[in-house]
């Protein structure tokens, strides 16, 4: 048999003719000149929401988490729900700065500082929850293994205790990752700002970063190995949270398949969130040759991807609930799918198993404006499945007689919504004052970056693409 | 100018190279002419440009190990204490080291500490934070974190004479040769 062989080359990441100047402006002028008009339109909003926010959190330490629409079986509400669904979105930040680039992926320089400014946002909008919903929020410090006048430890076999672990284990070592990645960046707007304010300002935080070969080389191992232990870190504190679920013995929360189902899941979300901000990003502040519709399209194949395994997951818990023989096990999940609960059942199935499966299509990954909208109902679908997780199993447990139905309140809604004033506030400062995308990484995966890609008088030379022969034994094996 | 430094010492020689690749062969000439004590600046890192540096292996792998286990003896330590010693909670009878139930927080711990590692050591084996530096005074090395590549033969080194060293930077195919001063 005959075949022909094509050769398709890596496309180029940087798109038209840019050299290290033009990145250099293209993102650091954002953070240089005045600031626009519509950024303090989008401020405006973004902090009234935060004053809901602030507001709800105040009427609940005032009032008592009875302002939420808890009840006696559905003790887990909103809270957790809003938690799980936060996290997960900061989840995508991590694999895409940690895991790409283990993987060697060139192409998240371009997203990878947006990506993690995302994650570290998402995970403060997550970590509210947790600290307002013990109710006595005064004693939060509980939750910490300090000594404390009743001479009491938490209780390191409990998940909930891994969770306070994990979640600020999680935090902070996004956040390092992140400065450790801002600190060229900002040593590059240091040298560029004209204001006495900025350069002092960008100076402190740049720490006399110089460009130094001596120093890259130790800056490179560091990132390497924050690289590294990212990876296992964001694993295991997805792996945490669904602990909280799974380490209990309530029908449909007590599955060996929770920690891949949960990690699959926040990665899912987390890649939509991140496609969603870096749409309208990248037109707003004409990004488009740096984010191109090459990365959207990479990412709308992970997207793809997990939201089909989430999808396989669904489809496995129904089958080992009545593989099982368990009582309790198949009822739950025959509620999850025909009980009350039966429309935020299929809302999450519609949205995360149907909607990325357009994505087959190379025509529909390509197309901004597609790839937006089913970013967006991914989102929603993936805050149902918390949903669904959470309260169905609760609403209708063992005992028919405890049986309830749940439904959020106002104060449930306000503190949700407050929290995305909360993230887009940050958000926003980010996108203003900081380099929202990694300069120095991304020049470093530019064909210019490679020393062999000069010619004997030092001239540039673009790497020719080389058409490997095709294989010719291979015809008559 | 050279009035005005005369009194001042000499910090190094900074010359300028227009691309990584001129960088890098640079670096590697001045390795062979036996300069020990020189730096070269990029807004990015080189890729070889560590073997034409003939830099050594960096040491913060151990300084992470190091923290790393620090983490872990850390955690196992504070979980004993509180579970086992002080406070122990009898449990149906179950024992009190319970191992499995630990890993997580023992995970956490050792990448927290690790973490704390690379980040501090990076910055502590790189003498940052240093606000200042004698390059700083050079308008045009500005550029090394935009798209200037530079060479810095520093006072320091055995070998160093300005002028010697100026000419040699100079046939090594720099431009914007400049001597920077100590402040």
């Amino acid at each position: 048999m005959s075949k022909t062989y094509e050769y398709v080359p890596e496309p180029a990441l940087v798109k038209g003719n840019h050299d290290f100047k033009d990145i250099t402006a293209m993102i650091t002028d954002i953070n240089i000149r005045p600031t626009p008009k519509g950024w303090y339109v989008a401020f405006g909003i973004a902090n009234m929401l935060l004053l809901l926010l602030l507001g709800s959190i105040g009427y609940l330490v005032w009032e008592g988490t009875g302002i939420w629409g808890l009840n006696s079986p559905v003790g887990w509400g909103w809270a957790i729900i809003n938690f799980v669904w936060w996290v997960g979105i900061g989840h995508a930040g991590t694999l895409i700065s940690a895991i790409l680039f283990l993987f060697r992926q060139g192409w998240r320089t371009a997203i990878n500082r947006f990506a993690e400014a995302m994650t570290i946002f998402a995970v403060m909008c997550a970590g509210i929850f947790p600290a307002i919903h013990v109710g006595r929020i005064w004693v939060v410090y509980w939750m910490f293994p300090l000594p404390n006048q009743m001479l009491m430890w938490p209780n390191f076999n409990s998940p909930l205790l891994w969770d306070v672990f994990a979640v600020s284990t999680y935090f902070t070592v996004s956040l390092l990752f992140w400065y450790v990645g801002l600190v060229p960046d900002l040593a590059t707007v240091r040298d560029r700002i004209k204001s006495k304010i900025g350069k002092m300002a960008y100076g402190v935080f740049a720490l006399g970063w110089r460009g130094s070969n001596r120093h890259w080389w130790n800056y490179e191992k560091s990132y390497m190995i924050l690289a590294g232990l990212a990876t296992p870190l964001v694993l295991s504190v997805h792996t945490i949270v669904s602990f909280d679920f799974a380490v209990s013995i309530i029908p449909g929360w007590h599955t060996t398949i929770f920690p891949p189902y949960f990690v699959a899941g926040a990665v899912f979300s987390g890649f939509a969130m991140v496609l969603s901000l870096m749409i309208i990003c990248r037109k707003i502040y004409g990004l488009e040759d740096i984010m191109t519709i090459d990365h959207m399209e990479k990412m709308n194949i992970v997207v793809l991807v997990t939201g089909t395994m989430v999808g396989f997951a669904y489809i496995m818990e129904q089958f080992i609930a009545w593989y099982s023989g368990v009582e309790y096990e198949k009822f739950i999940f025959m509620m999850r799918a025909a009980g009350p609960y039966a429309w935020a059942y299929w809302i999450m199935f519609a949205c995360n198993v149907f909607s990325p499966q357009f994505f087959w299509s190379k025509k529909l990954r390509r197309n901004v404006t597609f790839t937006f909208i089913i970013s967006i109902i991914v989102n929603i679908g993936m805050w149902f499945e918390r949903f669904v997780i959470t309260v169905t199993s609760l609403s209708t447990d063992f005992l028919p007689s405890s049986w309830g139905y749940y439904s959020p309140t106002i104060w449930d809604v306000a503190t949700y919504v407050g929290t995305f004033g909360l993230f887009f506030t940050f958000f926003l400062l980010f996108l203003r004052f900081l380099p929202m995308v990694a300069v120095a990484e991304l020049k470093g995966v530019m064909p210019q970056a490679d020393p062999h890609n000069y010619d004997e008088d030092g001239e540039f030379v673009p790497p020719k693409v080389e058409v490997p022969e095709p294989y010719k034994n291979q015809t008559n094996q | 100018m050279d009035k005005k430094h005369s009194d001042k010492t000499i910090y190094g020689i900074l010359a300028e190279f227009k691309n990584p690749r001129e960088l890098t062969d640079a670096s590697k000439t001045i390795v062979e002419s036996g300069y020990r004590n020189f730096d070269t600046f990029s807004p990015f890192p080189i890729h070889g440009i560590d073997k034409a540096m003939n830099l050594n292996k960096s040491k913060l792998g151990w300084i992470v190990a190091g923290h790393g286990l620090l983490g872990l003896l850390g955690g196992v330590a504070l979980i004993y204490f509180t579970m086992v010693v002080d406070y122990p909670m009898n449990i149906s009878g179950k024992s009190l080291i319970n191992v499995p139930a630990w890993i997580p927080v023992l995970f956490e711990l050792t990448v927290l500490l690790s973490a704390f590692g690379a980040v501090f050591g990076m910055f502590f084996l790189n003498g940052l934070p240093k606000f200042n530096h004698p390059l700083f005074d050079s308008e045009n090395f500005k550029k090394a974190t935009d798209d200037g590549f530079f060479v810095c033969i520093e006072s320091e080194d055995p070998q160093f004479e300005e002028e010697k060293v100026s000419k040699f930077l100079k046939d090594a195919g720099a431009t914007n040769i400049e001597t920077i001063y100590e402040e």
